[in-house]
């Protein structure tokens, strides 16, 4: 039994080792390359033989570089705050009341999810351009709110609906408004899901692209990862790569942060509901 | 402190259901009144209906001698304890119990000196600090009656409040409930589908059924002078055999054997213009081996002989279980709701068994044919069209004439 139980020990540990080589060989190539002098971008080696930080100090230096990164923190923020808001009162009343209209609202959210965002840049490009909303925060915060929201109403009315409605009436008996009995115990017992959405949209609004790209033209709103796509090289025979992964590494250090920090929060919203807890 | 006056209040819910359907009580200011019922008839809706968790459709609810209708819970000055107990899990159990004072806006010395007061009633000071998750069955039942308690309430209302506990703790918690209530002197409405608790518990319980109002007095009158087969069925355990009876001149044919009509009976059938045929109803306790009464006494009911099924010695009592075929004739709804609420239905068990509680000096044994009488003086008689019973006189209601029925002793209760 104890020759099975390595067996199966090697076995596993080796699929695991397999797995998780797949998926960190492309970051260790972007941190390698971060790390590699101009000339050495294209050798052969999987390794910098010749360790410089000039990218890395290169993009900290340059607006180009700074200012999307404060743009990708602010709109960030900004588009969770307003989308977890306006979710968990969403979700509250979908997991709770029963109105007419309510299976028709499930099912906007759940189109709006699978909607495929290409096909919208160029109604949406027309749009901020006669509103005025091109190439300011608006411009990308409003979309990425239309975007976070059915995945945090999805994963908050689940969390509410587990939340026993007798607390509910308790809190009504003890003295509270509605209102008192939403923020004071209904919200603090659904704050796990809160947080998992906040970090769920915040990943979202981080890691997008492509409205970032098409709705922003200069640095004043364009975030991190469409800033990347404009880096210019010293000069124009030599290309930015270095550069490119430099900041590739550091718009990733947040998420990796995040991940390690709340992988349990982020797990569990993912599959609230699916077992009772 | 406050009365509570239901006044022709109904509940109809937005599907139509009628749940609860014009409902007439008045509960005296420091009562303890029990709403007793299989499920479904409506209790818990009344109950919410007086902590304003359900609007009313028609009719007035007034408390304190005030019009609350459209009052919402915080306005009404009531507690309330639920079944599953509704403890805020995010909260220790000092907050649980002081949350509807911080929400009053009492100074924090205030809160702090009402919970430590309540959780020194209810043996919870050791627990103060910690979460419900912690706790056990018994204690969060506590922290729910003590969140209850520190408001200082006009009103307690009880949702089943022991329900969830297991049996031993549920008489425990029983009798502690009962402590509280006549320490405090709060006026109490405790809902319940429990007639053994309601037994225990309330100074006058309101037995329920399908939203309607069937009966509404002290436990021993309920037990005594049942107004309908419904109520004489459901209070009381084991409850009440009911049987078929045949009204001939002056001799009551019934299953267990034909005995002559007592003057009080035929009264009680002339003047409600009964019909021939009959229901009656016998209490365990009415029967007795036949070896053990007095030839005197032997007068007062029916010998007969029976084939005992099962003996339960429960060393006070002895159980026992006989059929006779009774079936046929007991077809009353009532009778048919009560055996769906107790499980009877569900389990097979034949609606022809006859329980009787005999002394403990009996010799009778499982399975021998055994002589057995039946004291015919506290004998019920119903209508099995109306399921009214007839003994208690014209009305229905507790009159004079009933108390004649009942043995020596039990006429004081009214």
């Amino acid at each position: 039994m104890g020759r099975n139980d390595n067996r199966k020990k090697i076995g596993w540990g080796a699929a695991n080792t397999i797995a998780v080589a797949l998926t960190l060989i492309p970051v260790l190539w972007i941190v390698s390359l971060s790390f590699k002098t101009p000339t050495a971008i294209v050798d052969a080696n999987p390794w910098p033989k010749q360790w410089t930080w000039s990218n890395y100090s290169g993009i900290l230096q340059t607006s180009q570089f700074l200012r999307p990164l404060l743009n990708s923190m602010g709109i960030g923020v900004i588009a969770t705050l307003i989308a977890v808001l306006l979710a968990s009162m969403a979700a509250y009343a979908v997991a709770r009341l029963e109105f007419p209209g309510k299976q028709v609202l499930i099912g906007m959210a759940l189109l709006i999810a699978m909607f495929p965002a290409i096909s919208l840049v160029t109604p949406m490009f027309s749009i901020e351009r006669a509103l005025g909303l091109f190439n300011t925060w608006p411009g990308l915060i409003i979309p990425y709110v239309a975007f976070g929201l059915p995945l945090g109403i999805y994963i908050l009315s689940a969390f509410f609906r587990e939340i026993p409605w007798e607390l509910e009436k308790a809190a009504k008996m003890d003295g509270a408004t509605p209102f008192q009995a939403f923020t004071r115990v209904i919200a603090p017992l659904a704050a796990p899901g809160m947080v998992t959405t906040a970090i769920l949209v915040f990943l979202f609004c981080w890691n997008e692209f492509l409205f970032a790209i098409s709705f922003t033209s200069t640095i004043g709103a364009r975030t991190a990862p469409a800033a990347l796509a404009f880096f210019s090289g010293s000069s124009q025979f030599t290309s930015p790569t270095g550069p490119i992964a430099a900041a590739a590494v550091v718009i990733t250090i947040p998420i990796i942060i995040f991940v390690l920090f709340f992988q349990r929060r982020i797990v569990a919203g993912l599959t609230s509901g699916a077992v009772k807890g | 402190m406050a009365d509570i006056v239901l006044d022709q209040v109904t509940k109809r819910f937005p599907d139509g259901a009628l749940a609860v359907d014009r409902i007439s009580l008045d509960i005296a200011d420091g009562e303890f009144v029990i709403l007793v019922g299989p499920s479904g008839c409506g209790k818990s809706t009344t109950l919410n209906m007086i902590a304003g968790l359900e609007d009313i459709t028609e009719g007035e609810l007034r408390i304190g001698g005030q019009v609350v209708n459209d009052k919402a819970p915080k306005d009404r000055d009531i507690a309330m304890v639920f079944q599953s107990y509704a403890l805020y899990p995010h909260m220790t159990v000092r907050e649980n119990m002081g949350f509807a004072l911080k929400l009053a806006k009492n100074p924090q010395s205030v809160v702090d000196e009402k919970v430590n007061e309540a959780a020194r009633i209810l043996d919870l000071t050791q627990h103060l600090e910690r979460k419900p998750a912690n706790l056990s069955g018994g204690q969060r039942q506590r922290v729910a009656m003590g969140r209850a308690i520190v408001r200082d309430p006009s009103a307690f209302l009880m949702d089943e409040p022991l329900s969830n506990l297991d049996a031993k703790l549920r008489v425990q918690m029983r009798t502690e409930v009962s402590r509280i209530q006549r320490r405090l002197g709060t006026t109490m409405v405790y809902v319940t589908h429990d007639q053994t608790e309601a037994m225990t518990l309330g100074d006058r319980v309101a037995v329920m059924r399908n939203g309607l109002l069937q009966q509404v007095g002290a436990p021993q009158e309920l037990y005594d002078r049942p107004d309908n087969l419904f109520v004489a069925g459901f209070i009381g355990s084991p409850a009440m055999n009911f049987m078929p009876a045949t009204v001939d001149g002056g001799t009551m044919h019934t299953p267990l054997g034909d005995a002559p009509l007592s003057g009080r009976v035929r009264q009680a059938l002339e003047r409600a213009n009964a019909p021939r045929d009959l229901i009656v109803g016998i209490r365990p306790e009415a029967f007795e081996d036949a070896s053990l009464v007095t030839a005197d006494a032997r007068q007062n009911g029916i010998g007969f002989r029976a084939t005992i099924d099962v003996l339960e010695s429960m060393g006070s009592d002895v159980y026992v279980y006989f059929a006779k075929d009774i079936e046929r004739g007991v077809d009353a709804v009532e009778l048919a709701e009560l055996a769906r609420d107790s499980g009877r239905a569900d389990t097979g068990a034949s609606g022809d068994t006859v329980v009787a509680r005999i002394d403990t000096a009996t010799r009778i044994r499982e399975g021998d044919d055994a002589e057995l009488w039946a004291d015919l003086r506290t004998m019920h008689v119903f209508d099995p069209a109306t399921g009214r019973n007839i003994t208690l006189g014209g009305d229905g209601r507790a009159g004079g004439d009933g108390s004649a029925d009942a043995p020596g002793g039990d006429g004081a209760v009214s």
